[in-house]
């Protein structure tokens, strides 16, 4: 062993957290673990790609797709100016406005699902003029898990963006206003750049709420196959009918989340060392 | 008059009251230490920060007017600004970022790009066209804001602390650089400093701040030899020696000797000193290291706890004194007296700009 390897090793074993921690750590790592293997353990291996491919489990996940698309799309354009005015205008009664804004992060989406039959429902506070003027009916619609899904999904590429605006020193702004640059045009080819890795982040996430959620939706847009009825909540009607159907719809979700948690460790969520290097 | 400014600002803990012009093509030294508000006045001429109360014209144009509700955007000023962190913009290239201003201002991209080539070169900076401004060193990054925002020909150019992050060579580019640019296509700049030698390199004239209020102006060498606090004494009474170094001494042009440190670079310099580490004696002082002039007084300000006196002979100095060690030698102008200066006192920097 080199000199350096010694040092190494020794340097490790400096910061290793004593025995007792490592295993109740362990003892945590295994109650997330288990479900997921356990899952595996129960999946009907043999008939997965089946009951992956028939007609009601295709059309909830290109519903779940469509939708969860859409929902990132409309947090994208309505959460990034909204983070921009949370971060950078200082007007009377931000906080409140803030935590208006981020409650659905903290609310039982079921709960959520109430508020917006509320106002969007037909006889909603703007349902019912939304009816009669245009005809337009949300509840029990596509058009309406979208709206659940935006609802539950923007907080969380909101707080990101935010976080980042306020991270970011308005110095870089000001060279670019100096220059000429209206505050539009700074935002656009200065600002924006600054953040573009936290409006990644901040879309991956409520792209990966959106395909997740379930209590807005199904009190909002109901169930129905084809229509409202996107991954989750069939493999919540599954589970009754078909167990094996529900395991392995289970199993994709799981995939895609999984995957989007560890493309995302090295850019947000670890606060990693690229993160912090790149200004 | 180019600049015409009457600035008032009261911040939480502070306040600025400032008054001044300048000249078409005049270059205007704010000195200061910091807090003394000259940053605050340099954001207020380019409109990032807004005033209280008062007037800034700029080139003839009122681009703010607290009486009459003015107040013009930053980007509607014609201005350039160069900050101490230079602020490039990490996402363009060296080129996109002199080319920004131009593009800001609704020129097409080729027209904007081929604009910005141009003035790269005249900084000689060409070969970092395509560079990211993270891989350029200090004094290059600074040296490419200069640029940028030279390349909107702002009739304003706004300099804040532009050296005071670099190293002694890139001080010297960056002087350089704007001493050429003085001596081509002079624009009018407000240069904002604690670094005096910045000053004498570039400025016609100079204020000092303190606490938000202009507590001296005018030439640079009145201000030097008649500082108004012991502050300004210590931040303007350099003594400057130009000449070329060889073996451990500089030469004037004159052919006077200044011994320097041994491990001054050689070439053309400038040699600064501190009037404090100026001794003055009736009779010639014994030691061989040492720098000793026969000097003549020229002038005299005498403070209570402070005294100045102008020499000249083979080298200009300043020298400054106890009351009482200038009462000892009884110090009159006209006397005839020798002064030194050990080699270890004297600071030696490139002059880039002879």
């Amino acid at each position: 062993m080199t000199r350096q390897q010694r040092n190494r090793r020794r340097a490790v074993a400096l910061q290793r957290p004593p025995a007792a921690i490592i295993a109740i750590a362990a003892v945590a790592i295994a109650f997330f673990a288990l479900p997921f293997l356990g899952l595996l353990w129960r999946v009907p291996w043999t008939d997965a790609w089946s009951l992956l491919t028939t007609q009601s489990s295709l059309t909830a996940l290109r519903l779940s797709v469509t939708t969860s698309l859409w929902a990132t799309a409309l947090s994208i354009a309505f959460g990034v100016p909204l983070a921009w005015v949370l971060a950078r205008y200082g007007f009377p009664g931000r906080r409140i406005v803030r935590a208006l804004c981020l409650l659905s992060l903290v609310l039982p989406p079921v709960v959520g699902g109430v508020a917006l039959f509320a106002a969007y429902g037909r006889r909603g506070l703007l349902g019912e003029s939304l009816f009669e003027w245009f005809g337009l009916r949300l509840p029990f619609s596509t058009a309406g898990v979208v709206l659940a899904q935006t609802f539950i999904a923007m907080p969380f590429l909101v707080l990101t963006v935010e976080a980042a605006l306020r991270g970011l020193d308005n110095r870089s702004e000001d060279a670019a206003r100096t220059l000429g640059a209206s505050r539009w045009y700074a935002f656009r080819r200065v600002t924006l750049p600054a953040i573009r890795p936290a409006l990644i982040a901040g879309a991956v996430l409520a792209w990966a709420r959106a395909l997740g959620e379930f209590g807005a939706t199904i009190t909002f847009a109901g169930n129905f196959p084809g229509r409202t009825q996107t991954m989750p909540l069939s493999v919540y009607l599954a589970l009754e009918s078909n167990p094996g159907q529900a395991l392995v719809l289970s199993v994709v979700m799981i995939g895609i989340s999984f995957g989007v948690l560890l493309s995302l460790r090295d850019q947000w969520l670890g606060g990693s060392a690229e993160m912090r290097s790149s200004r | 008059m180019s600049i015409d400014a009457n600035v008032q600002i009261q911040l939480a803990e502070f306040s600025l009251e400032v008054e001044l012009k300048l000249a078409e093509g005049e270059v205007l030294a704010v000195l200061g230490p910091n807090g003394s508000g000259k940053s605050t006045l340099l954001r207020a001429l380019s409109g990032l920060q807004a005033i209280d109360r008062g007037v800034i014209k700029i080139h003839d144009v009122v681009v703010d007017d607290t009486e009459h509700s003015i107040f013009l955007m930053p980007e509607r000023r014609q201005i350039g600004v160069m900050f101490q962190s230079s602020e490039l913009f990490d996402n363009l290239s060296v080129l996109e970022n002199v080319a920004f201003g131009l593009r800001a201002r609704g020129a097409k991209r080729n027209v904007a790009r081929a604009n910005a080539a141009e003035w790269l070169q005249r900084f000689s900076l060409d070969q970092f066209a395509q560079r990211r401004p993270t891989s350029l060193s200090g004094g290059q990054a600074q040296r490419v804001a200069l640029a940028r925002a030279l390349a909107t020909n702002p009739n304003l150019l706004l300099l804040d602390e532009p050296t005071s992050a670099l190293d002694i060579r890139a001080k010297a580019e960056i002087r350089r650089d704007l001493l050429r640019l003085r001596q081509q296509r002079p624009v009018t700049t407000l240069l904002v400093t604690h670094d005096p030698l910045d000053a004498f390199a570039l400025a016609d004239r100079v204020i000092v701040l303190e606490e938000g209020r202009i507590v001296q102006s005018g030439a640079l060498d009145d201000v030097a030899s008649h500082p108004r606090s012991r502050h300004i004494a210590d931040m303007v009474g350099l003594s400057l020696v130009r000449g070329e170094v060889r073996d451990g001494a500089l030469t004037t042009p004159s052919g006077a000797r200044l011994v320097v440190p041994a491990d001054s670079p050689s070439g053309l310099s400038v040699a600064s000193i501190r009037p404090a580490s100026v001794s003055l004696h009736r009779a010639e002082p014994e030691g061989s290291a040492r720098n000793a002039w026969s000097m003549t007084v020229t002038d005299i300000d005498r403070h209570p706890e402070r005294v100045r006196a102008r020499l000249t002979g083979p080298i200009p100095l300043l020298a400054e004194l106890t009351p009482a060690g200038a009462e000892a030698l009884a110090l009159t102008v006209g006397d005839t007296i020798w002064a030194s200066v050990k080699a270890s006192e004297v600071t030696v920097t490139p002059d880039l700009g002879a």
